[in-house]
């Protein structure tokens, strides 16, 4: 068997913010359904959220081509 | 890129051009021009950001070059753009925000024809897909935000803010400031710029690797024809997909270089 340690690596990487993601988006869906009004602010804001979160595994992606 | 290759390898007809991951990326030059250290060169990937940056530059003069009271069709659809900005900008920065939406627009239109090179048949490359072009991006979004902190704020009242925020224990300091100069202002660009282009090579390597699947299954006999089978049916879905992520990740751009110029306008408290 053949391959890389790297793409083992970016496939843990994923898990904590797959994880991250969940939580946001549930909980952002949760406070959508018990207050509809606010609903165009609290999906800016998971957005933003989702981007930073994203971020990280991004990373372990780009690492484990670069390194 | 394995299975492909030991599809290649099994059965099917393909005659083993991707070789390295890279060699999705990287093109021979067409011209080059040795400048100083630097080898310059025009190569596929610029030739594609030309061409896209030609389409919307013509698109927006044709279309707002000459405004009318009652907007046609081309001049309705390219408002309801500068609107949809507009909106970012005043929800995120307030009403300060009027001045920023040539920027954000900017940023917005471009990333997003760059990106739908993607999936445009004949191209299929999205120049934002090498790190340079986001990283410039990032650098335009970085000199921004830091000016506009600058102007408002005032260079000590700024960096001080970002360096020393108030309402802290003052041993604290110790560990915060080092913390607080490096992500707001080596990380922020960073991720902006990590993000786009990560995005965007994940999603050429995907599109890639449903197209070259259907290309070396398909014809093989007796099992692999499946693979190649359910590779056509997922192909539309992977093309829907990367085009959900195109105009998210122009979207989440030009939101967070908002954000990031809102952080800036006002002082911590």
């Amino acid at each position: 068997m053949e391959g890389s340690l790297n793409v083992i690596g970016y496939g843990l990487a994923t898990l904590g913010p797959g994880v991250g993601l969940g939580l946001l988006i549930s909980k952002a869906l949760e406070s959508m359904a018990r207050q509809p009004e606010a609903a165009g602010m609290l999906r800016t804001t998971m957005f933003i959220g989702i981007a930073v979160i994203e971020a990280l595994a991004l990373l372990g992606f780009v690492l484990a081509f670069a390194i | 890129m394995t299975h492909v290759l030991a599809a290649a390898k099994w059965g099917g007809e393909f005659d083993g051009v991707l070789q390295p991951i890279n060699a999705l990326f990287d093109f021979p030059a067409i011209f080059e021009f040795p400048l100083f250290r630097l080898d310059l060169m025009i190569n596929r990937t610029i030739l594609i950001a030309w061409l896209m940056t030609a389409i919307v530059m013509i698109v927006f003069i044709v279309g707002l070059g000459n405004p009318k009271v009652v907007p046609g069709k081309l001049q309705a659809f390219l408002e309801m753009i500068v609107e949809f900005n507009r909106t970012i900008a005043m929800e995120i920065i307030g009403p300060k925000g009027a001045k920023f939406v040539p920027l954000l627009t900017t940023f917005f239109v471009s990333i997003f024809a760059l990106n739908v090179a993607k999936i445009t048949p004949f191209v299929m490359l999205p120049p934002t897909s090498r790190a340079a072009w986001p990283l410039f991006l990032a650098m335009i979004s970085w000199v921004v935000y830091i000016g506009v902190g600058i102007k408002e704020q005032g260079f000590f009242g700024y960096f001080g803010g970002l360096a020393f925020p108030p309402g802290v224990p003052k041993p604290l300091y110790i560990i915060l400031t080092p913390i607080e100069l490096v992500s707001s202002l080596i990380l922020r660009p960073f991720t902006l710029a990590v993000r786009l282009f990560a995005n965007m090579a994940a999603g050429h390597i995907l599109v890639v690797i449903t197209l070259v699947s259907i290309h070396i299954f398909l014809p093989s006999f007796p099992f692999g024809w499946m693979i190649g089978v359910a590779a056509l049916i997922a192909s539309p879905l992977v093309f829907a997909f990367e085009f959900f992520i195109i105009a998210l990740q122009a979207y989440i751009f030009t939101m967070l270089t908002a954000v990031y110029i809102s952080s800036s306008m006002e002082a911590h408290h």
